[in-house]
Formats: C-alpha cells, sequence, structure tokens
C-alpha cells in the first residue's frame, strides 16, 4: 500500500509549490478579474504536469525491457542522487519562460517543462517502481508489463487527482481568504525544499537498490 | 541569496508596497565633469529625519576608473521576482547595477553588508558588455522576472545605432546577450519598460552617442533628428509590434512610466521638446483597434516656454527668446493617482492628478533653480543653478526626491554658470499639492548629481505582477 501513499503526499506536495502552478493560476485569475479563471487555468497545468510525469513512466517501461529491475534501481538512485545535488546548489535557476497571455496549451506545455526540469517525474520513480512491483506480483499470469502499466497510469492519476486538490485548496485559500500578503511571510524557499526532497528520495531509492 | 523567506522589500502589488516603512537612505549617482581625472562616485545620502545626519551625504563610493558618467542605475532583483511564471522570491534587493554611460562599464555593488557602506563586487569592463551584448552606453537597468534587463543607447561599433537592449544573469550577472529577436526598423534607444501581465515592452527614443556625448547637437534638434517614436514590443517574442510616431517635431521621447497596477494597460511618456513652440509635452499610450491588438498615443499635457530678453539666455538659447521647460523626467507615484514631471529648462516640478490618464489636473507646484529664475532654497546660500531633473517618489508616496544635472555636457550648454549638484525633498499632501521640505538641502559642490535609488524601493524600480 505504502508506494501508493507515497503516489499521493508526492501529488500534496507538488500540488503546495507555488513555482508549479496554482500561483499562476492565480495570478491569472487576479489580472482576468475571475474565479473561474484560476479553475480553468488549473486544469491544463494539472495536464502538463500529468503528462511529465507519464514520460517518464514510459521511459521507466522502455528501459525494463532493456536492463533488469535491479539496475533500474540503481539508475534511478544514481540520477535522484545526481539531479537532487546539482538543484541543491542552483535551486533557484528554472526553465526559461516569460509571458503572462497564455492560453491553456501554453499552461500545458509550461507545467510539463516545469515540471519536467525539476525532476518531478523522476521524484516519482521508486514509487512508481514499487506500484509496478506490487502488481506484478498479484498479476503474475497476465504479464508483468501490462498490468504494470496499468498500474502506474492509475497511480499517475491518483498523483495528479491529488495534486489538482492541493493546487486548488491553495489558490482558494489565498484568492478567498488570505489575500496575497501571505505569499510574504508563507512563501517558504521551495526549491531548496525540492532539492532535498530529491536526495531524500535518491537515498531511500539507494537503499532500495541496496535491499534489492 | 538561501533565504528562508523572501525579500521583505518585494511585495505582490503596488498598493502592498505603499504599506513599506519610510526609506531611510539613498543612493545617488554622482558624476565628476571635470578634467582631473577624479572618478564618478555612489554617495550615500541619510533621509531619516531622525538621524544626526539627516539630509548629509554619509558615504561616497569611489569608482576605480575615472570617466565613467554614471547616470541611472537600478537594483538586481525587486518585486517583480515574485512574478508567477518564472518565480525567483529568495533572490535578494541587494545589489545596485550601475552602468557608466561613457564607459560602458557596469559595476555591481553590494549594499549588504553595511547598507551605508556599500562596496563594489564585481566590474563589467567595456569589452565584456560590449562583446556579449552587442550594444554600448548602457543607459536603464530594470529588474525583471527572468532577468535584468539593460537598454543601450549605442551598437558595439561605435557612435551609432542601433541601441537596444541586452540582458544580464539574475545570480551571475554574466552578459546574456541581446535580447530582441526581430527589431524592425528601431534604431534609437533610450529608456523602456513593461506592462508584465500583457507581455508588452515599451522603449522610447532619445538620439545616437554621437549625438549626445558632445553635448546637444542644435543642427540635429532644429532638423528634428533626434527620437520622436515610441516602440511597442511583444516581449514574449522579443518582437517589435508597432511604432508610433508621435510627429518629428516632438523631439526626444524620454522616460516611460507605465501604470503599476498590472490590470490597467496605460502609462506616459515625456517629450522634451517641440521643436516649433519649445513646448514639452506629456502623452498617454493606451489600447487601441477593434481587439484592443494596437496601442494609441494621446497628448495629454502641454507645458509651454516662457519668453525671455535674449541678454539673460544661454547662448544656445538666445536665438529662440525664450526658456523652454524641458521635460527630462516624469515619475508615476505607486497608486498610479500622481505624476510628477520636472522641468529642468524653467526651474519647476509640477504635480497632476492622472487618476484619469487622459485629463491630468495640475494639483501641485514646486519652484526652484531654472534658466531664469535660478530660485534658491531656505537652506542653500543664494540662486541655485540647474532645476528639477531625476525624480524618485518614496514607496508610500508621501515624499520626492530630485537632483539637478541631466548629463555633463548638457548641464553645460544650458547652465553655463559652473553648476553644482545638489538634492532636493519635496513633501506631498496625500490629497493632492506639494511642497519643498525647508531642512532638507544637499550640496555635492562641483560633483554632478543624476538619479536617485531609494532604500528598499521607489516608484520606478519595481514590477509587480498581481492587481492592487
Amino acid at each position: 500500500m505504502s508506494p501508493w501513499l507515497a503516489m499521493l503526499a508526492f501529488g500534496a506536495f507538488h500540488g503546495l509549490n507555488p513555482g508549479m502552478g496554482w500561483l499562476f493560476a492565480l495570478s491569472l485569475g487576479l489580472q482576468q478579474r475571475s474565479g473561474r479563471v484560476i479553475w480553468f487555468s488549473l486544469l491544463p497545468i494539472a495536464a502538463g504536469h500529468a503528462a511529465a510525469v507519464i514520460a517518464v513512466v514510459l521511459l521507466v517501461l522502455a528501459g525494463l525491457h532493456y536492463v533488469s529491475l535491479e539496475l533500474l534501481r540503481w539508475l534511478t538512485a544514481a540520477a535522484l542522487l545526481g539531479l537532487g545535488s546539482y538543484k541543491l546548489f542552483n535551486y533557484y535557476r528554472h526553465p526559461r519562460w516569460v509571458g503572462m497571455k497564455v492560453g491553456s496549451l501554453d499552461l500545458l506545455w509550461w507545467s510539463f517543462l516545469m515540471a519536467t526540469a525539476h525532476g518531478a517525474g523522476l521524484m516519482l520513480v521508486p514509487a512508481l517502481l514499487g506500484v509496478a512491483g506490487g502488481a506484478a506480483g498479484h498479476h503474475g499470469h497476465t504479464g508483468p508489463v501490462s498490468s504494470a502499466s496499468g498500474a502506474m497510469l492509475l497511480a499517475v492519476a491518483l498523483h495528479t487527482l491529488s495534486m489538482l486538490l492541493v493546487m486548488g485548496s491553495c489558490a482558494w485559500l489565498v484568492y478567498r481568504r488570505f489575500g496575497l500578503a501571505v505569499l510574504r511571510q508563507k512563501w517558504i524557499n521551495f526549491d531548496l525544499v525540492w532539492a532535498l526532497a530529491l536526495l531524500l528520495v535518491g537515498g531511500i531509492a539507494l537503499l532500495m537498490a541496496i535491499a534489492g | 541569496m538561501a533565504l528562508w523567506k523572501p525579500d521583505t522589500s518585494f511585495y505582490p502589488s503596488a498598493r502592498m508596497a505603499m504599506q513599506a516603512p519610510p526609506e531611510r537612505h539613498a543612493y545617488v549617482a554622482a558624476l565628476n565633469p571635470g578634467e582631473d581625472g577624479k572618478p564618478d562616485a555612489i554617495c550615500v545620502v541619510d533621509l531619516d529625519p531622525d538621524s544626526d545626519t539627516y539630509s548629509e551625504v554619509v558615504y561616497q563610493l569611489d569608482l576605480p576608473n575615472s570617466g565613467d558618467e554614471l547616470h541611472h542605475f537600478g537594483w538586481n532583483a525587486c518585486s517583480s521576482a515574485l512574478c508567477p511564471y518564472a518565480p525567483h522570491p529568495h533572490l535578494e534587493r541587494r545589489y545596485l547595477v550601475v552602468p557608466g554611460i561613457r564607459s560602458s562599464r557596469i559595476y555591481i555593488i553590494d549594499t549588504k553588508g553595511d547598507p551605508r557602506r556599500p562596496e563594489i563586487v564585481k566590474t563589467l569592463e567595456p569589452q565584456e558588455v560590449i562583446g556579449k551584448s552587442g550594444y554600448s552606453r548602457p543607459h536603464t537597468v530594470h529588474c525583471g522576472p527572468d532577468a535584468i534587463y539593460v537598454s543601450a543607447m549605442g551598437s558595439k561599433n561605435g557612435d551609432d545605432g542601433p541601441g537596444g537592449i541586452f540582458l544580464l544573469d539574475h545570480f551571475n550577472f554574466d552578459v546574456t546577450g541581446p535580447w530582441e529577436l526581430h527589431r524592425g526598423d528601431q534604431e534609437l534607444a533610450y529608456d523602456f519598460w513593461w506592462h508584465l501581465a500583457e507581455d508588452v515592452l515599451v522603449s522610447s527614443e532619445w538620439g545616437k552617442p554621437s549625438q549626445f556625448e558632445d553635448g546637444l547637437v542644435p543642427e540635429d534638434l532644429l532638423a528634428n533628428k533626434y527620437g520622436h517614436r515610441i516602440h511597442f514590443w511583444d516581449l514574449r517574442r522579443r518582437r517589435l509590434q508597432q511604432t508610433i510616431d508621435l510627429g518629428r517635431e516632438h523631439q526626444m521621447v524620454l522616460e516611460l512610466r507605465p501604470a503599476h497596477d498590472p490590470t490597467r494597460q496605460y502609462g506616459f511618456a515625456g517629450v522634451v521638446i517641440n521643436t516649433e513652440d519649445l513646448s514639452a509635452s506629456i502623452w498617454a499610450w493606451s489600447r487601441d483597434g477593434e481587439n484592443g491588438e494596437l496601442w494609441k498615443m494621446d497628448k495629454v499635457i502641454s507645458i509651454p516656454a516662457v519668453a525671455a530678453e535674449e541678454d539673460a539666455l544661454p547662448a544656445a538659447l538666445k536665438p529662440f527668446k525664450a526658456v523652454p521647460p524641458l521635460v527630462s523626467d516624469i515619475d508615476l507615484s505607486l497608486d498610479d493617482r500622481f505624476l510628477y514631471v520636472s522641468c529642468w529648462g524653467t526651474g519647476e516640478l509640477h504635480q497632476y492628478d492622472v487618476s484619469d490618464p487622459f485629463n491630468p489636473r495640475l494639483t501641485g507646484k514646486v519652484e526652484i533653480g531654472g534658466i531664469l529664475n535660478r530660485r534658491g532654497h531656505p537652506r542653500a546660500e543664494g540662486e541655485l543653478l540647474g532645476a528639477p531633473q531625476m525624480v524618485e517618489i518614496s514607496r508610500d508616496g508621501r515624499r520626492v526626491y530630485f537632483t539637478n544635472s541631466l548629463y555633463s555636457r548638457w548641464d553645460d550648454q544650458f547652465y553655463p554658470d559652473g553648476m553644482r549638484g545638489w538634492m532636493v525633498k519635496v513633501n506631498v499632501d496625500p490629497d493632492g499639492g506639494m511642497e519643498i521640505d525647508p531642512d532638507f538641502f544637499v550640496d555635492f559642490g562641483s560633483t554632478r548629481v543624476h538619479q536617485v535609488r531609494l532604500e528598499g524601493g521607489d516608484a520606478s524600480t519595481d514590477s509587480y505582477c498581481y492587481p492592487s
């Protein structure tokens, strides 16, 4: 059960990060003086995020064709620790983006870029492997890859839903209750927290690889 | 930079920034126009009325080179760091980015250790600035959400255009490169600013380096060869979208002040002189066209010249028998309510209520210096040369500071009797109206002073992505 919970928790974590979308959606709503714009902006942002994660799922599935699960675990740990170390010292760097006059496709692409560049999908790989391993264990007779991919897609859907809920809650709370002033006091350094999270997950992935 | 919480001087909206505490000191660009090899400097002026050194220069950071000609400068980061598409909330407003407009050198000055004893931490030498940016004579500095934007008056190849805009990296101040991808027929440059929420950048035209570096060229002015156009750019695609010609007689379109509230899509531009009647004018831009995809410019303020005896005028003005107002700077308060206009020729600072941007109302006026009047100040002895020039407004809108120098060589043409540098403060009535603060006068001696930057930000530094 724990990899599923992890997927949900990571969804909440990704959703909480102002740089991952809810703040963008909120600002568009404020600029156009419409609460509905906030909700309509969150959907493509969530879709872009999901697309970035699915791209990683496809990479994992493709990887499983060529290398063993054991090796994949080692590779994942190495990638996480590598990106986490890089981010630790460059946490303030973001993909270059300029523009607030954005449509749904722009938002989708923006969200995909941000999630990919910050390793949102990569952060999920250990949990995804857990989900896949669990599914393969239960349904060994239907072929490991197809049931594993189905389970992973379901996990991505749950992750995205969890992210969307948290993003929506953040945007709504700031929009209706707290006001923008809250940004001045409560905007912790999410970029640094993110780098630490990558390192933490990388550490767990390493332990999992060692444990086999 | 590893701040846990955002820099406290960053505000999501202009309205919130008006609640900021009063500024306690200012950084002032000071230049030494003499031939004695003395370098320019950044001066720190005490603005705290409760301090023993109020209204005094408490520190002078001399630059290591001479002949830079400091002019405008800006902060490395400001409230635009909170913009949602590329948030960098944990940058700090810490470094002054100070270009030398004559040398094309850029100094990075750290104000964090002791804000009243700033230090140079990095110098971008001219060959690096020119080589990597493709431009020379850097001018306006604006802290963008994604980079530091700098306008430049000349191209890398010498004294001609095109001037344009280049970028500096937010974090290490390396020159990233030129900004424009498609510049159309834009050639002259000067100021720029933007409507961030609309992905629009606006730029104005002064002239080529050869038209200002050795002084105003009267033949070029009379032939209407200085800039008279304003450009609207797609900020996202870095492409020129529309150019508006104000008319050839409207010479030198200088400062641009877009509304601070991102939902307001208008702004103001100042024109120094109309060569037909010597008047100065303020123009407002706003959306135009069926879907609002174009822009238009309306002349909203016209300030006439003042007739004068030939004998009382400097050589440059004798043929005209009048003193032009010479509007050299304008500044808009953070609530978008009051526009301040410097009349560097006649020696006046005007305050207009621009709540209705197309029908400004003159609500206040102070007089000091001026080509004819040379009006003094309670704390200064005798007549004053120079006049209100670079204006800066406190974030709460209650105090306005200005200095008196325009540009070294031009100062000597319009004020040939040896101008001294000074800085003055004006107290503003929140309902409109203003008066000169009799207790604040900074005499910089033979040093000339230009742009003023206030501690924590002011009305011409920060850009806001969230409505007020």
